[in-house]
């Protein structure tokens, strides 16, 4: 092998590496792809109730809070930083709609309650650049000022709507789909496009796959990371604002375990927590995923206790699997 | 605690015909030597010559290719450093490995601590600690956070966690690179009295009157091969470099472009400063010439590439570009004035490596391409192909990721990621390293080229050949100062590496 100077000469260890690359990517492409149809197959054969148009749709209202979130927490993770304030976000951005709603009109308050969202992104992205704190501890912290933000706006008590029109989007249908599901796939579409196509999508994945690279190349790394921030802010107040439409009420310990379920879904769908890489739609296939077994149990009736054993084991493989192929190399 | 003192002349460790390979780089070739109780042996050679790959293997880091080693006259393999340290081979590293947050005590004992049914026995760890520090002499405070102590005092700690876990062989890679001259002397004086206890010790350093002082014996190595083992006695400063340098393989460079005496000043380094790490540089480069900077690895070429290029923030001093100041906070000021820099580690700094060859090309000028924002991929896959054509990388496919790349081509995907950038100024830091031969020939002609068109280019090497034959003037540094120039002519390898080692047998050095 020495000897081939002349085509791609290969020096240290090359050889071996070009072939287990190759199956890095084909295992991560299609291994999330085939155990989504598997279980979409599995829940088709064991119950009839599952594959209606009804069953879907409600699988899709029910997951776009969470894969709303997960599209903006992908983002983040790509580049290289955790958000594990979206939970509270989303608790600020639905009650900051709903006292907005109460206090001026409906549409105001929806649009306030996104603008939070991505407000709130900001200052997470100045607390992880200019205090230099790793962002996982940086988000928690200020999770905890933004839910307590949230109990101090409230009182700690429910806020409720009456006016009707705060809860069209939450309720109200467009072509047999709630505008929910259309608000998810809209955001999902919008992200992914962010990512695959714009100059901003290359940056989050060059700066979470080697920051110092990307600073060599001239990329503004810290400016990068704070639009990540935002753009999970700002997932986490759509989803918040949808939520509190639903229900025309908010309350300040909304969205308790969102952070996590997102993340979870991120990382089942096969983004690596290590950053650089990973796409949307796997974030939208890992929510799916993660709603079907919840919906599966549901229509087979089996005790919901096994659900979260079989979703804890869902992610450690996912994860699990992720290590093993990165190890491989 | 008595030990008793072993025979002098006992060979404790023996290499015989060590080899190791790194893909297509042998390391280390046909090796052998003796390392005996009570026995200082220096390890000196060049950058690359493999005196940290010899003592690497012997301290279980890495695995020979061929060859064996002997402990005590019987064979050993050692499949990680704790194998070779539960033979007695201890190392000590130039990147100390111990625990910031725990006190000394604690960290020379830590995984051997006395013990009775796990429960650690504070008053005998204690005592034997005592007795240690006393038997060495170090009178190191046993209650302080080795987060708190100086480098010097580290390695005191270090050198006692090895006689702690009974340590006969200790290795030490650069021990005195980080300690000031009073510092280095204490050092030395305590090597020389571990040897006397009976303990063995390799010395791996660049700087040769300290291991002239120190060794019973010196051990001259180049391009992974042993030159010679003598007595220190026998050799001199002025010895060990000779050989070291010695003849080797003639490698063909393309010929020099020409360079016009009235060529313009691309570049100008005026007075550059950053604590710690270079002082008062100051140097010009003209379009078309090529400007090599030499000297020992930790000299500051390195620093110098990236203070030029706004990587590291500089204390003192101005950059010029084209006869203007120009102000570099961040390489994205240092591409916009026209500077390009080539990082010396291609994985870490340059390249995205699960990223495909495409976007690690386009990445730095992506918005050339991207109206709005928005990557027009079409002539986004045009450019990078005429990139990747233009400076012949070898790959199957442009979306192919660069991990799946030799280093050479790997290389070449950094230049054509630059060149697309249409730089005056190639800051390239070592453009060949852990690159094979046939790529290394393509990466000489295509600096030369570069040079050829107008580029002012500063070439960092530690193949010193590399410096020789591609540049049109040579800096040699030393400490973060530079200590001579030399034009093509007069740059010999005898002179630059006595420049870069301050070996008195210069001829160029400026004042």
């Amino acid at each position: 092998m020495s000897g081939g100077s002349n085509l791609g000469a290969e020096p240290v260890a090359a050889p071996a590496r070009r072939f287990s690359a190759l199956d890095r990517i084909d295992v991560r492409s299609y291994g999330i792809v085939l155990s989504f149809l598997a279980l979409f197959t599995a829940l088709s054969l064991a119950t009839d109730k599952f594959l209606t148009q009804r069953n879907l749709l409600n699988i899709l209202d029910q997951s776009a809070p969470v894969g709303i979130v997960a599209c903006g927490v992908t983002i983040g993770i790509i580049a290289g930083v955790f958000d594990l304030s979206v939970g509270a976000i989303f608790a600020v951005a639905a009650v900051a709609a709903c006292k907005l709603a109460l206090l001026t009109n409906p549409w105001v308050g929806i649009v306030a309650g996104v603008l939070f969202g991505a407000a709130l992104g900001i200052v997470n992205g100045v607390l992880v650049n200019t205090v230099k704190i790793n962002s996982f501890i940086a988000t928690l912290a200020s999770s905890i000022v933004f839910r307590g933000i949230a109990i101090l706006v409230t009182g700690g008590l429910i806020v409720t709507v009456t006016d009707p029109a705060f809860k069209i989007l939450g309720t109200a249908t467009f072509l047999g789909a709630k505008y929910t599901v259309w608000v998810f796939a809209l955001f999902a579409i919008a992200t992914s496009f962010l990512l695959s196509r714009t100059t901003l999508g290359r940056y989050f994945y060059a700066v979470g796959g080697n920051a110092e690279a990307a600073s060599l190349s001239g990329i503004r790394v810290e400016q990068v990371r704070t639009l990540a921030f935002i753009i999970s802010g700002l997932s986490a107040g759509i989803a918040g604002v949808l939520a509190a439409s639903r229900t025309s009420s908010a309350q300040p310990d909304l969205g308790m375990e969102l952070a996590l379920q997102a993340i979870a879904a991120a990382v089942v769908g096969g983004t690596s927590i290590m950053g650089g890489q990973g796409a949307i739609w796997r974030a939208v296939l890992g929510v799916l995923i993660l709603a079907m077994i919840g919906n599966g149990f549901n229509l087979l009736g089996i005790d919901t206790i096994y659900q979260q054993i079989v979703q804890g084991l869902l992610i450690m493989l996912a994860v699990g699997l992720d290590q093993l192929l990165r190890r491989r190399r | 605690m008595t030990i008793p003192l072993p025979q002098r002349h006992n060979p404790l460790v023996e290499a015989r015909n060590l080899s190791k390979r790194f893909g297509g780089i042998q390391a280390l070739a046909n090796v052998s030597l003796t390392l005996r109780a009570g026995e200082v042996h220096g390890l000196v050679g060049e950058n690359g010559a493999g005196k940290s790959t010899l003592a690497k293997i012997i301290g279980g880091v890495y695995q020979p290719d061929g060859g064996e080693l002997l402990v005590d006259g019987r064979p050993v393999r050692f499949g990680a450093p704790r194998d070779a340290l539960a033979a007695g081979i201890a190392t000590i590293a130039q990147e100390l490995a111990l625990v910031p947050e725990m006190p000394v005590r604690e960290n020379v004992f830590l995984g051997v601590e006395p013990r009775r049914f796990g429960v650690v026995q504070r008053e005998e760890l204690r005592q034997r600690f005592a007795a240690l520090d006393a038997r060495t002499g170090f009178g190191v405070p046993g209650d302080i956070l080795v987060g708190d102590l100086r480098i010097a005092d580290r390695q005191k700690v270090e050198i006692l966690r090895a006689l702690a876990r009974d340590a006969r062989v200790i290795l030490m890679d650069e021990p005195t690179a980080s300690l000031t001259a009073d510092e280095t002397d204490r050092l030395l004086a305590i090597i020389r009295r571990l040897a006397a206890e009976g303990t063995a010790i390799v010395l791996v350093s660049h700087f040769l009157d300290e291991v002239l002082a120190v060794s019973d014996e010196v051990t001259v190595m180049r391009d992974g091969h042993l030159v010679r083992t003598a007595p220190a006695s026998e050799e001199t400063t002025e010895s060990l470099v000779a050989a070291m340098i010695g003849r080797r393989i003639e490698l063909a460079f393309p010929p020099r472009p020409a360079l016009s005496p009235t060529a313009p000043v691309v570049l100008a380094a005026d007075h550059l400063q950053r604590r710690g790490a270079i002082a008062d540089i100051s140097f010009d480069i003209r379009a078309g010439e090529i400007v090599g900077l030499a000297g020992l690895v930790g000299s500051g070429r390195t620093e110098i590439a990236r203070a030029i290029f706004g990587a590291d923030p500089l204390d003192a001093g101005r950059i010029l570009v084209n006869g203007q100041p120009v102000a570099i906070r961040s390489p994205r000021d240092a591409a916009a004035a026209g500077i390009a820099m080539l990082p010396e580690s291609r994985k870490e700094q340059g390249l995205f490596m699960e990223r495909s060859v495409r976007e690690n090309a386009t990445i730095a000028v992506l918005p050339e391409m991207s109206p709005g924002g928005v990557v027009d991929t079409r002539r986004e896959r045009q450019v990078a192909r005429d990139a990747v054509r233009e400076v012949d990388v070898r790959t199957r496919s442009l979306e192919a990721p660069v991990v799946t790349l030799s280093g050479g081509n790997q290389q070449k995907v950094l230049f054509a990621k630059w060149l697309l950038l249409r730089p005056k100024i190639l800051l390239a830091d070592e453009p060949t390293r852990g690159v094979d031969v046939g790529a290394k020939r393509q990466i000489y002609e295509l600096l030369a080229r570069l040079a050829g068109e107008g580029m002012g280019v500063l070439l960092i090497s530690s193949e010193i050949e590399e410096v020789l034959g591609l540049a049109h003037r040579v800096l040699v540094l030393r400490n973060g100062r530079l200590v001579a120039e030399f034009p093509a002519e007069a740059a010999t390898k005898d002179a630059v590496m006595s420049a870069a080692f301050g070996t008195p047998l210069l001829a160029g050095e400026v004042a």
